[in-house]
């Protein structure tokens, strides 16, 4: 029973902290120590929150940034996942490819910015493109680094046990890759809602970051605040699936089973 | 593992394989070299090899670390092809090209388990079965090695929960899961402690005696080659330069006099060579 409630506090303990700053925030503002019109108490942007929430504001920007992120997300991973997968098996399209991805690499996506607009104005499009850039990198270089780990004591017996190079990559690269291409993926996410965040404060019409930088037009420091908020909860939200997904997909490695 | 295991682990497969069905009848190969010779770059680590093996014979090849024993069972096994001459298994050619698979009735148990760890035990026995389309099939023969090597109840389980020599035992049930007509064993007990070795050896002579295979073990263990093969072949410098015939009864007994004394004449044999070679003698 006390291992019960002992287990229980532990569980509470990454909160705690959290915890204690939101309250000293939100008396901090109640004592007037901090102006208003610089940080806005927690109530202050729990009520800017509610407001927008009803007015159906956030839902329709939240929606639109998220499938931003996922489009993104889906071209610009599922290209990094081709060519790190296609580069960790053939040597030869390493050759070919490997360092003119690394040149574009060097580039700071972000400072495309100006590019993509010239090219796609503010439209949907810039801001995919710039996801899907920002995605690809980290995803490639774990898929890459992954299919080059398998160890090749398991393809031997895959070969010598008759697998075919299709049943190969399926039961023997793939899930020998998973572990570091979840590492690429939880990277990329991160990398997605950073691009995101800049891209739509600079370039939108709609979503999370123009919320904010409307806001911020008419001094509506508590709706920035919250925007910001919203921005966290999706980017940790969107990293806790993935830890859900990596514990149930490789439940046979006893370095994730455990916890 | 402990002694006792192993004996209940005994007991259990001769208990069950009395509930197994009659194995199907197969077709134990000749093996059968002519002048095979392999060498990597300017270095030559087989030379000339002549060497025929009737069906079902249990040979066991010793030599020194890089006389070349294990690039021989490769050759056997497929995985890599001899420079020049001919290897036939059950009088059909091994084929010389690079991509073709290797043989479906050669089976090659390596040094290490090799299982998957992200497959459970039953889906690593299967791999055995890559080409047996029916999954039911499948997965009946598993089960039915499994229980052969006496690790019915693990099926289920994660390799990584297994301790070394039943992860070993899970490498021969997938190796004799497609009922091969020649085992290839590149030292397959060299990483298991005295006991488990004791047990494995027990069950790799069960296994052979009740399916009638080809048996061809690479060792650096004498002892062990002596407890196991009928013929023990000593490989020295890519040649063969000694052929033991090992006459004693099965199933075989610990601490056999006349193993003991063979087992000497193999030793003496390679000791000899190596301080003529240095010069001591």
């Amino acid at each position: 029973m006390t291992g019960r409630v002992a287990s229980r506090l532990r569980g509470a303990l990454p909160w705690a902290v959290p915890l204690v700053v939101l309250l000293s925030w939100q008396a901090s503002s109640d004592l007037g120590w901090i102006d208003p019109d610089v940080l806005p108490s927690p109530v202050a942007v729990a009520h800017a929150g509610w407001q927008s929430l009803r007015s159906g504001e956030l839902l329709r920007n939240v929606e639109i940034s998220t499938w931003r992120a996922a489009v993104g997300f889906a071209i610009g991973g599922g290209i990094g996942f081709a060519f790190g997968l296609l580069n960790g098996l053939s040597g030869m399209a390493e050759t070919l490819t490997d360092s003119s991805l690394q040149m574009i690499r060097n580039v700071p996506h972000l400072a495309l910015i100006p590019l993509v607009i010239l090219w796609f104005g503010i439209g949907e499009e810039a801001k995919i493109f710039l996801v899907a850039l920002g995605v690809f990198f980290p995803i490639y270089v774990n898929t890459l680094h992954g299919v080059r780990s398998v160890d090749p004591h398991l393809m031997e017996m895959g070969h010598a046990y008759g697998m075919s190079r299709v049943t190969l990559i399926r039961r023997v690269v793939l899930p020998g890759a998973l572990p570091s291409i979840f590492v690429g993926l939880r990277y990329g996410l991160g990398i997605t809602w950073l691009t995101l965040i800049v891209a739509e404060t600079i370039a939108a019409s709609s979503g999370i970051g123009y919320m904010a930088m409307n806001a911020r037009e008419f001094m509506l420091v508590d709706v920035v605040v919250f925007a910001i908020l919203i921005y966290a909860a999706l980017g940790k939200l969107a990293d806790s699936a993935v830890r859900v997904l990596e514990r149930v997909c490789l439940v046979w490695n006893p370095v994730y089973r455990k916890q | 593992m402990t002694a006792t295991t192993e004996s209940f682990n005994r007991a259990y497969v001769q208990r069950h394989a009395r509930e197994l069905p009659e194995p199907q009848p197969q077709r134990p190969v000749a093996v059968r070299l002519r002048g095979v010779e392999k060498s990597f770059g300017a270095h030559t680590v087989l030379r000339g090899i002549d060497l025929d093996i009737p069906s079902g014979q249990f040979v066991a090849i010793v030599g020194q670390s890089g006389c070349g024993k294990s690039t021989l069972l490769r050759l056997l096994a497929g995985l890599d092809t001899p420079s020049a001459g001919q290897i036939e298994i059950a009088g059909h050619v091994v084929a010389t090209d690079d991509d073709g698979a290797p043989d479906a009735h050669v089976r090659l148990m390596f040094q290490e388990p090799r299982l998957l760890p992200w497959a459970r035990v039953r889906r690593n026995v299967e791999v055995g079965l890559t080409n047996t389309a029916d999954a039911a099939t499948r997965r009946h023969m598993a089960n039915d090695a499994l229980a052969r090597v006496g690790l019915a109840t693990r099926a289920g389980d994660w390799p990584a929960v297994l301790s070394g020599g039943q992860k070993q035992r899970v490498a021969l049930a997938r190796a004799l899961v497609s009922r091969p007509w020649l085992l290839a064993l590149d030292e397959p007990l060299g990483a298991l402690d005295a006991l488990t070795r004791i047990g494995m050896q027990d069950l790799i002579e069960d296994v052979w005696r009740a399916q009638c295979f080809t048996a061809v073990l690479v060792t650096h263990d004498v002892a062990e080659a002596v407890t196991l093969a009928d013929r023990v072949l000593v490989l020295e410098d890519g040649r063969i330069t000694a052929d033991v015939v090992v006459g004693l009864p099965r199933p075989r007994r610990k601490g056999d006099p006349e193993a003991a004394r063979i087992e000497g004449r193999i030793l003496d044999h390679l000791l000899l060579r190596t301080a003529r070679t240095e010069g001591t003698l």
